[in-house]
């Protein structure tokens, strides 16, 4: 039974049913917001569904919820997936086996368990959305669903997950579909290891590959998304935990999220996107061990911050973007311990930002490593590296002597006029630079790092 | 047969005078320690681009113009035999420009191959800047060559390169920068290009930097300079404008040359 079939997978037993359902308070979601702790009683059924689901793996037998099981084959006695899900108690497990089966607006309203053995394909032939799910604590493993309709109206999804709880969607396939996986006003859910592909061209006929709206507590895992509008897309997501997906290639935003409180990022790549990464309109927020890499274009950030307060971003990777952190409106922000290496613009503060503190930071090799539009400074710059620092260290403290102002002169007079562009690199610029340097007149007085480290931080 | 004498005999006369080997020793210098410092083969492309665009162009000019008041009683003594003048000057050109620009190349290239910038994607990066560089060579030396020639005064006429010089390399982007403010209400960028189209050393510049795609981080600006410059009708344009920098202040020398009384 190839349950966890995918490009990234995740220890078996990490992901029981019993984690998320009837209690969604997963180990993870504990350590994550303790305001939501519950009791320990809670961890009960837990065991019990990962005792399920391993002795589910290890005999490879139907998950043992007592109801029995279908099987759905091309030249079976239930040859369509429409059938075996008419035909289903609650709790069954169909099985459908390797085989095309076009199909499409399969509607789910109890619960059932669906598992593909060998990648069977559902295939909607471009026409309309292919499964409906709107029962809780079903759950979708092995099927690759191809070709739903695209529609300028209508969000026509692969799949589609609508008022429900504890829903599992599991090593998938979705493969050129309008949206991939729609989540609406869903709670406690799992989206882990789907391999997501769409051959996107433009930004108005293509659909989100992830995409949540409105829901409470879901985590999003082991996904790979190429070739979508956004890779994900969160609106009013709130508690939501994304961690370890790869996005890349995307034609607008590799994440893209809005009113999602208390999320939690980490350990994602987003690579390649049209745009990068937007986060909006949200606050408390965690990016954590993330890597934003090569996110170039003329639009193109690596992250761009729009409303975002009280969050945290620490830890990541941003490399070769042509904006690495784009902040506008964003305050209280603690950005520590990234690795910015490379970018046309390290960081970009605009003046609406305040109160956000940059510290132990690398900056390595950007051409601008701080820009902003104001003379005036609202934020804190301390104990970062900066390879175009040139003090020295006579008291071997391993922080400068001599503080350290990372705002050129050009990156003002860019910012001023980007037609002044055109003289990057010029020989008269790098006078203009030193002669600033030397005798700040323009540059944002207090927009200092007092303390520059002598030596990158080791991340 | 007479062009290619001379340019034996100067090639011979500028290996004994050494300064093309300080030349050549002092890329060959640089391009090494920036291998040493620890950098992969684009990041010496870029940390050599900046030395490339100040030095050649100030050697050149500088270096062109000094040749041509040295070698004053040498064309002198030229003249008195049975040689054309065309042939004379085409051979002091070629004499001075093929030391320079292979004492560069050399210089950049040798210690790319040992480091083993050639073999990596660097290749046609440093290969496009040994390019450039070789056309700054001939256009500043085309350059010298008329400044030289115009004016019999060795002070007056070093004093005018080292000004050139500066005019391109320095105070010209401040112009540019100028002209940007002070219409910052208009759209720009076709005037920028036109602008920058009009001095070597900026058409130099925004050619290399294309190549190495800085271009996303101009935002629009960057976008119509890549659609001018990245398309095959500005290469065409922009080598068409290098080889027109080099065929005016060249022809005009060679006109002065022709006529002068020595």
């Amino acid at each position: 039974m190839k349950i966890f079939n995918s490009t990234r997978s995740v220890p078996s037993g990490r992901w029981s049913p019993g984690m998320l359902h009837p209690l969604p308070c997963s180990r993870q979601r504990l350590q994550h917001s303790s305001a939501k702790k519950r009791s320990t009683v809670g961890l009960a059924p837990f065991f019990f569904g990962l005792l399920f689901m391993l002795t589910a793996i290890a005999t490879e037998a139907p998950a043992g919820t007592g109801s029995g099981e279908l099987v759905v084959r091309p030249q079976g006695p239930v040859a369509s997936i429409a059938e075996a899900i008419e035909l289903a108690e609650p709790g069954t497990t169909i099985r459908i086996m390797a085989g095309t089966y076009n199909e499409r607006e399969l509607v789910i309203s109890k619960k059932l368990t669906l598992t593909g053995e060998g990648f069977p394909v559902i295939d909607a032939r471009n026409e309309g959305f292919i499964l409906k799910v709107l029962a809780d604590s079903v759950q979708i493993r092995g099927i690759e669903f191809r070709n739903t309709g695209v529609s300028y109206t209508r969000d026509h999804a692969a799949l589609l997950v609508e008022d429900a709880n504890g829903v599992v969607i599991d090593g998938n396939r979705f493969t050129d579909n309008f949206f991939a996986i729609y989540l609406a006003t869903v709670r406690g859910s799992l989206v882990a290891n789907n391999h997501i592909t769409a051959s996107g061209t433009r930004e108005a006929s293509s659909g989100n590959g992830i995409h949540l709206w409105s829901t409470w507590d879901i985590e999003v895992t082991g996904n790979t998304i190429r070739g979508h509008r956004d890779g994900i897309y969160l609106e009013f997501a709130k508690g939501a935990l994304i961690y370890e997906n790869v996005s890349n290639g995307n034609l607008r935003y590799g994440l893209h999220f809005m009113f999602s409180d208390d999320s939690h990022y980490h350990d994602n790549t987003f690579s390649n996107n049209g745009a990068g990464v937007a986060v909006m309109y949200s606050k408390n927020v965690k990016m954590t061990g993330n890597r934003f890499v090569e996110n170039w274009g003329p639009a193109a950030y690596g992250l761009l911050l729009k409303d975002i307060s009280d969050s945290q971003i620490s830890g990541n990777l941003f490399r070769d973007n042509t904006i690495a952190i784009h902040s506008e409106g964003s305050n209280r922000i603690a950005v520590k311990n990234n690795h910015i290496i490379r970018n046309g613009w390290g960081v970009k503060v605009m003046a609406n930002s305040q109160n956000n503190v940059f510290s132990s930071n690398n900056f390595i090799e950007n051409t601008f490593d701080v820009a902003t539009n104001s003379r005036r400074n609202y934020n804190t710059f301390e104990g970062n590296y900066w390879s175009r620092y040139d003090g020295y260290d006579l008291d071997q403290t391993g922080t400068g002597d001599v503080p350290h102002r990372p705002v050129r002169l050009y990156s003002l007079i860019v910012e001023q006029n980007p037609a002044s562009l055109i003289l990057i690199r010029s020989f008269f610029i790098d006078l203009l630079d030193l002669a600033e340097r030397i005798m700040p007149t323009l540059t944002p007085e207090t927009l200092i790092d007092e303390k520059p480290l002598m030596k990158e931080v080791n991340l | 047969m007479n062009t290619l004498k001379i340019i034996k005999y100067q090639l011979q006369d500028v290996i004994r005078s050494r300064w093309i080997i300080f030349y050549t020793l002092f890329f060959w210098l640089i391009t090494d320690a920036l291998f040493r410092f620890g950098g992969s083969g684009e990041h010496v492309i870029l940390s050599l681009m900046n030395v490339v665009l100040i030095v050649i162009p100030l050697v050149s000019i500088v270096l062109g113009a000094m040749y041509l008041y040295n070698s004053r009683e040498y064309i002198e003594l030229l003249l008195s035999q049975p040689i054309t003048r065309s042939s004379l000057f085409s051979g002091l050109y070629a004499g001075l420009t093929i030391p320079l620009a292979s004492g560069f190349a050399l210089g950049i290239l040798v210690p790319f191959a040992y480091h083993g910038g050639l073999t990596s994607e660097a290749a046609a990066g440093v290969l496009f800047l040994v390019f450039v560089g070789i056309l700054l060579t001939v256009v500043f030396t085309a350059l010298a060559f008329s400044i030289a020639l115009r004016f019999e005064d060795k002070i007056k006429g070093l004093g005018l390169s080292l000004v050139l010089w500066l005019f391109f390399a320095v105070i010209y982007d401040g112009l540019i920068l100028f002209i940007i403010f002070l219409f910052s209400y208009y759209p720009l960028q076709n005037p920028v290009i036109a602008l920058t189209m009009l001095n070597p050393v900026d058409l130099a510049r925004i050619l290399l930097m294309l190549n190495f795609d800085i271009s996303a981080l101009m935002g629009f600006t960057g976008a119509v300079f890549q659609r001018f410059f990245g398309s095959g009708f500005g290469m065409a344009v922009s080598l068409g404008v290098m080889l027109l920098w080099l065929a005016i202040p060249l022809s005009v020398a060679f006109r002065v040359f022709l006529r002068k009384d020595f």
